[in-house]
């Protein structure tokens, strides 16, 4: 019954969300209000509808209702309560649900909270958002309904693949579809304008908080999945160039340019053309993210429940709205008027830049993802581009932006001066060459770039505090002065800095477990010891052990450090039963200086068992570089002129609608 | 600066960024891609000793020998062809006898492929698609992998 109900409110929404479409946009053309008014409680139902779609299918995952086809495929009794949850987006089916879910929570959020957006670009924002519901609830409906029965029901449910079962992957999926579509916020308002033929400051006001919390979500998101891979995987390694996570970096590079270059049109009036195209092109590549994910067209590591068949209708999805809006974009945009001039050293000349480099290196990203895929469509020959592709073509476009980001905010707008800029960053300059030559001195090996690249994340972070510390004049004012200048800073001021400074930890962290990381791979008897960084690793034995759902081997090593006890370490290998799939479970010790990581492998000729054991210097640095960086864009998004409706406070709680609807 | 000043300082930037991009594109394509080939296309087109590329198909059943330490030696066929391949490590969970796996290393001279990766999957019924195409080519597949796998004859 549950199910059924599930079902119903999904086809439900699919009928709301075309009227939401169709009559906000007739209200705005023939300037009927009532029409008009329709789109703000059609996104409210629709958003209601799709979450009573998505809690019925929560229920059945809970409940193990084995009845529903995608229950029995995905999930079993005997699973923990949090997987059983977090099943219901490890699917296809699912997380189609998830994702427009999220797409209409974002358009219930502008119809509820939007309140004093003008009324015609409200209407229209919304009827662009119910466009894309439509597309993808016509998707759902029509090739994967996630509500299917099977009649009889069986007894038992096939299982979660293992290694989905994790806390990391139970949410990584939701923050970046939370990016992903947060997205399609800032093309829905690129439409909108393109639609109006008008746009200006205030446009760029109020597409900026949804872009930063989409922005938020997506580096939560790409951290998560990183750091998932990191340690489920088992093989030490926290990106590797795959197509799947390319698909969410390039939304990302695009969505941090759209950032920077919605700051210049919010400020300046400038910038709004490619600030309209800029959105359109981020909410292109999550579609395309979604595509390449869904499709299974990429060969990829990542890639979960794949289905061609469907990847064509998200081919003609994509289609419809990436070419429609770019057909939109030509014909409209020459009517926007042009902005404000700047000279090229000012504030806006380095967004500009950084809008250049940001999109460049994401087109880079493009080329190596699909040439693959084009080639073999031209000539049929298969490749694969790894690595080696991006940390060529990637690596040297990115470092002459992070060389440059401490001079943006530093750089006034208008016109700005470089010189001033560059004294400074004086600071920031003798501390960053104060460590690449102490980390010179302490690593005698390792590639001879890598010192220089830790110096460059001493340097972004360092540049970071120095804007802060020149802004309330910490050196040369009263400590009254630095506090009341302290506490008037703007929060987007901490905001920034929080981010450029977590920039700086990430290159740290990547720079050294790459140039520095220790491997060494040994079979090892019981009682046979290994050495690697300074550790002495003793390998005790194994032991069979019993899980809820698995049966798992567990190897013990005894960890010492110049004589001393540091840990004990548990890698495992666990057998699950009813998925009748094995999982790796590496052992991690962190300690400030990095990771030591234990896998256990397999059990050799002479009861020895091949284990792996790396050394990966400061690695935690990219995780915290990232929720840094998080932080930052939600200090940034507290500040009082980007929240939804500051000005009208007053007004707007006295229409707004009960929240959470 | 005047305002045709600005444009031209923007644009040559632009200009100057974006063929630094195609160039490093063109060089990294040039130099950094790695072919993929099944065992029959191995033995047909000769690569040279030393070029690395991908090497996909099935483990041949009975074929997973372990060495001293941690070297493992299997074969790869596809039916028609085999490639012995020999591998230092720890393989992934996935890799079973009959199963798909893709190994990315070099063909030295004594005509073993010395793979450096073993490609993990995440899920048990994946197959690689290249290693599906050229399965199907070869008349081997039989939709999802898992059931048993065909005795492969050569």
């Amino acid at each position: 019954m549950i199910a059924e109900t599930g079902h119903y409110a999904l086809i439900l929404a699919l009928g709301v969300a075309i009227v939401q479409m169709v009559l906000p946009i007739i209200g705005t053309r023939y300037r009927d209000p009532q029409l008009t008014a329709i789109a703000v409680p059609a996104a409210q139902a629709e958003f209601i509808l799709i979450a009573i779609a998505f809690f019925a299918l929560m229920t059945a995952y809970v409940t193990s209702d084995f009845s529903v086809a995608n229950v029995y495929q995905n999930s079993a009794s005997e699973k923990p309560l949090l997987y059983k949850i977090s099943g219901v987006w490890g699917n296809h089916e699912g997380s189609m649900i998830l994702w427009v879910l999220i797409l209409s929570l974002f358009g219930a959020a502008v119809a509820t909270f939007g309140t004093n957006l003008p009324r015609q670009l409200q209407a229209n924002v919304l009827a662009v958002q119910g466009s894309i519901a439509v597309a993808f609830l016509l998707f759902i409906v029509t090739t994967s309904n996630p509500f299917v029965r099977l009649n009889p029901a069986p007894f038992e449910g096939l299982g979660l693949n293992p290694v989905l079962q994790d806390p990391a992957l139970a949410f990584h999926p939701p923050f970046l579809y939370t990016g992903y579509v947060g997205f399609s916020m800032a093309f829905s308002f690129a439409v909108a304008a393109l639609i109006d033929g008008h746009i200006d400051a205030a446009w760029a006001r109020w597409v900026r908080p949804w872009t930063l919390a989409a922005w938020m979500c997506l580096t939560l998101g790409i951290a998560m999945g990183s750091w998932w891979a990191y340690y489920e995987l088992g093989w030490g390694g926290f990106w590797f160039w795959d197509p799947v996570e390319n698909a969410s970096l390039m939304p990302w590079l695009a969505g941090t340019a759209l950032l920077h270059s919605a700051l210049v049109m919010e400020k300046r009036d400038a910038l709004k053309v490619w600030t309209i195209l800029l959105a359109i092109i981020t909410f292109s590549l999550s579609l395309m993210g979604t595509f390449l994910v869904r499709s299974g067209v990429l060969t990829s590591v990542h890639a979960f429940a794949v289905d061609p068949s469907r990847g064509v209708f998200i081919l003609a999805i994509m289609g419809v709205f990436i070419g429609g809006a770019f057909a939109l974009f030509a014909w409209r945009a020459p009517l926007l008027s042009q902005g404000g001039l700047f000279a090229p050293i000012s504030r806006e000349g380095s967004l500009v830049l950084n809008n250049l480099l940001l999109t460049v290196a994401c087109a880079a990203v493009l080329v190596g993802t699909l040439y693959p895929l084009a080639l073999e469509a031209l000539t049929g020959a298969k490749i694969s581009v790894g690595p080696p592709f991006f940390n060529l073509t990637f690596v040297p476009l990115i470092v002459p932006l992070l060389i440059a980001v401490p001079f943006g905010p530093m750089l006034a707008w208008k016109r700005g001066d470089l010189l001033a800029a560059a004294q400074r960053l004086v600071a920031a300059a003798i501390a960053s060459l104060v460590v690449i030559v102490g980390v010179l001195a302490y690593t005698q090996k390792g590639p001879w770039l890598a010192p220089l690249g830790i110096g460059l994340g001493i340097w972004l972070i360092v540049g970071a505090a120095t804007d802060l510390a020149y802004r309330v004049k910490l050196f040369g004012a009263s400590r009254d002065e630095v506090w009341r200048r302290l506490r008037n800073l703007p929060r987007s001021t901490f905001g920034t800095t929080l981010a450029h400074a977590g920039l700086g930890l990430v290159v740290i962290g990547i720079i050294s477990t790459t140039a520095w990381r220790a491997e060494r791979i040994e079979a090892l008897a019981p009682g046979a010891t290994l050495d690697i960084a300074g550790y002495q690793l003793t390998f005790e034995g194994v032991t069979e052990h019993q899980g809820s759902n698995y049966k798992a081997r567990v190897g013990t090593f005894k960890v010492t450090r110049g004589g001393s006890p540091v840990t004990e370490l548990t890698p495992s290998k666990r057998a699950y039963v009813v998925e009748k799939n094995s999982t790796t479970e590496a052992a991690i010790h962190d300690s400030w200086r990095g990771d030591l990581y234990v896998v256990l492998g397999d059990q050799l000729k002479d009861g020895a068992y091949s284990v792996r054991v790396y050394f990966n210097p400061m690695v935690r640095l990219i995780w915290i570089g990232a929720l840094v960086m998080f932080f930052g864009g939600g200090v940034s998004l507290s500040d009082r002129r980007l929240r939804v409706g500051a000005p009208k406070r007053a007004q707007a709680k006295a229409t707004a609608a009960p929240a959470g609807e | 600066m005047t305002r045709k000043q600005r444009r031209g300082v923007l644009i040559g930037s632009s200009l100057l960024v974006l063929g630094l991009a195609v160039g490093l594109v063109l060089y990294a394509m040039s130099d950094s891609i790695v072919f993929f080939y099944s065992p029959s296309d191995v033995a047909k087109i000769h690569e040279s000793p030393g070029k690395r590329f991908r090497l996909g198909g099935l483990v041949e059943k009975g074929s997973v020998v372990r060495d001293q330490g941690t070297t493992v030696r299997f074969v790869v066929t596809d039916g028609a062809k085999t490639l012995p391949v020999t591998y230092t490590g720890v393989l992934p969970d996935l890799f079973r006898e009959g199963q798909g796996v893709v190994a990315e290393g070099m063909l030295e001279p004594d005509g073993v492929f010395h793979a450096d990766t073993v490609l993990a999957k995440h899920d048990a019924k994946y197959m690689p698609p290249e290693v599906a195409a050229k399965l199907k080519k070869q008349g081997l597949w039989r939709g999802e992998a898992s059931g048993p796998s065909p005795n492969a004859t050569n």
